[in-house]
């Protein structure tokens, strides 16, 4: 492979492993609606065990997009990481308490007490989507920030990239554009919780609930999401001409690389089918293979937002404050080197996600029920 | 600005201390304790007897509180190089993600998977299928700390490496060069066999204290049998390796070795300090106490005669032994930055004659670019007396649990445990010594390789985000509220499951 495409199939990795990731964020949609879609003590116990098995594989794929990302495009993981400080710290915040909350929320003695952890399952479950969205959102806004490589050689102050808000990120949050994202990824993350839970749950009063919160869900995640698409559609976006590799505003750019990558339009287009076909099933059949659809749905259509904003001569990481520092799949990528050794490396992940699918499976084959927990003292 | 620099270094340094700290008390627990667990649930496997499902269960109880934990503090780590250390993050992101990226590939996932079968399978899979789980969660957590532990040997032993005038940062030249450099192997196997220490000595300590209060005797006694084998196989190969890291780290390292052994003259045939005090002054009258004559010298460079240099040799230089001044180096290193500077200022201009002349010139200084970003000589040294203290006290522990593994395994066997009142109190406290010998570690490496983010390439102060120390000294003292109040939390949950013993007769499943 030459390096342009090694730079390509590393994008497109990256952005597998953020739309997995999506997909997997079902596990926080499902901790914002503990409350919501329990009656009882055993109800909510059930909601949390269900997702509960589940929390650690979205966590790993967070750990591992973030490695990916580093390992394969380091000049965005230093810019955006040490720049958006004020974002992706609140994003790890949240998951920080996140991780203890499953296994502590029950346990005796546990020092903040069950309402406490169940609070931080909530506000992970709010944040983590909410945020990540906003941030991705800026793949499409821009943020300000420059980047000069020359800063190296300066010893008094030899920081390459710099942040040029004093607001270190958290100014994307004001953005419609980015805000748009952001609620619909929430109410997305929401929908596809209620979907596996009517896959994964035996409790009949928890699906016929799911299934009606599902269509108020709906409707908000396709107003923001036919908003952020409306929006990023009609805007100009961060075109790069491919002789002199300069940035340059381009009127339609989104909805040009829409066209000119046909093969990603039909992704897009299957995506949406997919999560609404889903939605379909999940709340007007309650049938448990609606997360299916949903879940593949969600995979195409990140996968597609994500090879439009990086893809077709564009740079995925604009900066609005200075253009010609904005970053793209060529100028922020790793050595061809080191994609080569890391393309090595992905070919093993088709094995990694058959035994993730295996492993899943197996422990799935019963579904989530009462007389389940009732007798597991291994329960969250 | 100078001083609001520093400041900011130094509140970074405070932020990943602090996580990489806590992370560690977590981690070396984890590691040991998967494999305890995977030995147990396989005797349960081949026997069927209820009384190993109950231990088994027991101890993976307590895993599973830990190993939350351990992953909440270890997701910070990760994304704290980009956080606070930026600059590092760009100019060796070609080398440093890799491991990274294959550790959440490779490992981090086979353990993540099959935890949650570890936990769930009970009944809900099959048995062999839910043994091997548990095995895999051991492989994998283990696997996870050798990508981890490779990254770090590539800080403090820039293998496989190249710099790249063009792109203004280090590239990998070759990945096996990385992945098997001495440093990463002698690292790795220190540091997960004195982790499987900590398993062990967890184990121990929780069953001496059961004993002592007559409790889940037969429990506590095959568990302490089980934990004194391991640990005594992992602790003789803890002291071990540690002798092979620090025969690497005399070569790698020098300025660490010394102040290790807070030697600041060096000498042929130089002493090993074993028990005593460090006085302030800063040559070889600095030691009162007990040595061991030209041990040093065998340690460093197997060669009782070998010449070990000192913090002064490294500091001011040593002709004799062809060693550079720091201020040389200081300077030889400004010539690289700026040529580096005027290279990429050639080359701007199209004016290739002077870029090639100027691509040399950097080239020949490269191996004291790191230098160039020091003002003081004097910057160079690390903290000696952290260094040498924790050194000493983390060696003489890691002999005390060979002993203590060694007597425990004797007296189990011969059936006296029980009444041996005094090897179960020291048992009891002979953890909290197992976490004060792996956080003595990791100062040792760590604040023993200071001024260093990479050994001779990038100094901390090279390193760090543009951001202000208030957004640093704020999120600093977030996450040690944070982490803290986890901490207590984890503590008491752990403390209460222990009082409640193992489960009764394993008949809930």
């Amino acid at each position: 492979m030459s390096y342009e495409a090694l730079q390509t199939y590393w994008w497109i990795i990256v952005s597998l492993l953020a739309a997995l990731l999506v997909f997997l964020m079902f596990v926080q949609g499902g901790q914002t609606l503990l409350r919501q879609l329990s009656k009882t003590e055993i109800e909510r116990s059930l909601l949390v065990n269900s997702i509960g098995r589940r929390w650690d594989t979205t966590f790993t794929t967070l750990v591992t997009f973030g490695g990916a990302f580093f390992a394969s495009f380091p000049l965005f993981y230093s810019t955006s990481f040490g720049g958006a400080y004020w974002v992706w710290t609140l994003i790890l915040f949240s998951f920080i308490i996140q991780a203890v909350s499953y296994e502590y929320r029950t346990k005796a003695n546990n020092f903040l007490g069950r309402k406490t952890y169940d609070t931080f399952l909530f506000v992970n479950g709010l944040l983590a989507p909410l945020l990540i969205g906003t941030a991705v959102g800026s793949f499409f806004t821009g943020s300000e920030f420059s980047v000069n490589r020359l800063n190296i050689t300066n010893i008094a102050d030899p920081v390459i990239s710099r942040w040029e808000t004093a607001s270190h990120g958290l100014e994307a949050a004001l953005n419609i554009t980015n805000l748009s994202l952001g609620l619909a990824l929430l109410f997305l993350s929401r929908i596809l919780a209620m979907l596996y839970f009517i896959n994964n749950i035996d409790n009949d009063s928890i699906i016929k609930r799911s299934a009606k919160t599902l269509r108020y869900c709906s409707s908000a995640f396709l107003v923001f999401f036919l908003l952020f698409l409306a929006l990023i559609l009609t805007k100009e976006g961060f075109a790069i001409d491919p002789g002199t590799r300069l940035v340059y505003m381009e009127k339609f750019k989104y909805l040009h690389n829409l066209i000119e990558m046909p093969i990603v339009l039909i992704m897009f287009l299957a995506g949406v089918v997919g999560v609404l076909y889903g939605i379909f099933l999940g709340s007007f059949k309650s049938s448990s293979r609606g997360i299916w659809f949903a879940g593949a749905g969600t995979v195409l259509t990140v996968l597609a937002l994500l090879m439009l904003a990086g893809l077709n001569n564009t740079a995925f990481y604009p900066s609005t404050f200075d253009l010609q520092s904005s970053l793209s799949i060529r100028n922020a990528s790793s050595s061809e080197y080191t994609l080569k050794v890391m393309g090595w490396v992905s070919l093993l992940v088709p094995i990694v996600i058959a035994y993730i699918w295996y492993a899943w499976k197996s422990l799935n084959k019963k579904k989530v029920s009462e007389s389940d927990l009732e007798n597991d003292s291994m329960k969250y | 600005m100078e001083h609001f620099d520093l400041a900011l270094v130094d509140w970074s340094r405070a932020q990943f201390a602090l996580t990489a700290l806590y992370h560690w008390i977590f981690v070396p627990l984890t590691l040991g304790l998967s494999f305890i667990v995977a030995f147990m649930h396989t005797i349960y496997y081949k026997t069927r007897d209820e009384e190993w499902k109950i231990m088994t269960r027991f101890w993976m109880k307590l895993f599973g509180i830990n190993f939350a934990i351990g992953v909440a503090t270890g997701i910070i780590l990760e994304f704290e190089f980009g956080l606070n250390w930026s600059n590092y993050s760009w100019i060796v992101g070609d080398i440093f993600g890799a491991p990274l990226a294959i550790e959440g590939i490779l490992a981090f996932f086979l353990e993540s998977s099959f935890i949650a079968i570890m936990f769930f399978g009970w009944d809900r899979v099959s048995k062999k299928f839910h043994m091997l789980s548990s095995w895999f969660v051991a492989i994998g957590s283990n696997l996870s700390a050798l990508w981890i532990l490779i990254a770090n040997a590539w800080m403090q032993n820039p293998t496989g490496t190249a710099f790249n005038a063009d792109t203004a940062r280090n590239e990998m030249v070759n990945f096996f060069d990385i992945a098997l450099s001495p440093t990463a192997v002698f690292k790795f196997l220190h540091t997960v066999s004195q982790s499987y220490v900590i398993g062990a000595l967890f184990v121990i300590s929780i069953s001496a204290w059961f004993i002592l209060k007559n409790r889940h005797l037969l429990f506590a006694r095959k568990s302490i049998i089980i934990a004194s084998v391991f640990g005594l196989l992992a602790s003789v190969f803890v002291s071990i390796t540690g002798d092979s890291s620090s025969f690497n780290i005399a070569h790698t390292q020098p300025m660490k070795l010394a102040a290790m052994e807070a030697l600041y003259d060096g000498e042929e045939s130089a002493d090993l300090y074993v028990v005593g005090l460090l006085n302030k002054n800063k040559d070889n009258t600095n030691f009162k106490g007990i040595k061991i004559p030209g041990m040093l010298s065998i340690m460093a460079f197997r060669n009782a005669d070998a010449f070990v240099p000192g913090v002064n040799d490294i500091l001011n230089g040593n002709e004799e032994q062809g060693i550079l001044s720091a201020e040389s180096r200081i300077e030889k290193g400004k010539i690289a930055i700026k040529a580096l500077a005027d290279y990429k200022q050639a080359r701007k201009e199209g004016n290739d004659e002077l870029a090639d002349q100027k691509l040399k010139e950097f080239e020949t200084n490269y191996s004291h670019f790191g230098y160039g970003f020091f003002k003081d000589k004097e910057e160079i040294v690390p903290n000696v007396p952290l260094t040498f203290y924790s050194f000493h006290i983390m060696v003489a522990l890691g002999l005390f649990f060979i002993l203590l593994f060694a007597w425990l395994l004797y007296v189990s066997l011969k059936d006296r445990l029980v009444k041996n009142k005094l090897l179960l109190i020291i048992s009891l406290w002979s953890l909290l010594l197992g976490y004060i010998a792996t956080e003595l570690g990791w100062i040792v490496a760590e604040v023993g390789r200071q001024p260093w983010t990479i050994q001779d390439l990038l100094p901390v102060t090279a390193s760090t985000s543009h951001l202000s120390v208030g957004s640093v000294q704020t999120t600093f003292f977030m996450f040690f509220a944070l982490f803290s109040v986890l901490l207590i939390a984890e503590i008491k949950i752990l403390i209460t499951q222990i009082k409640k013993g193992p489960e009764k007769g394993g008949s809930h499943v």
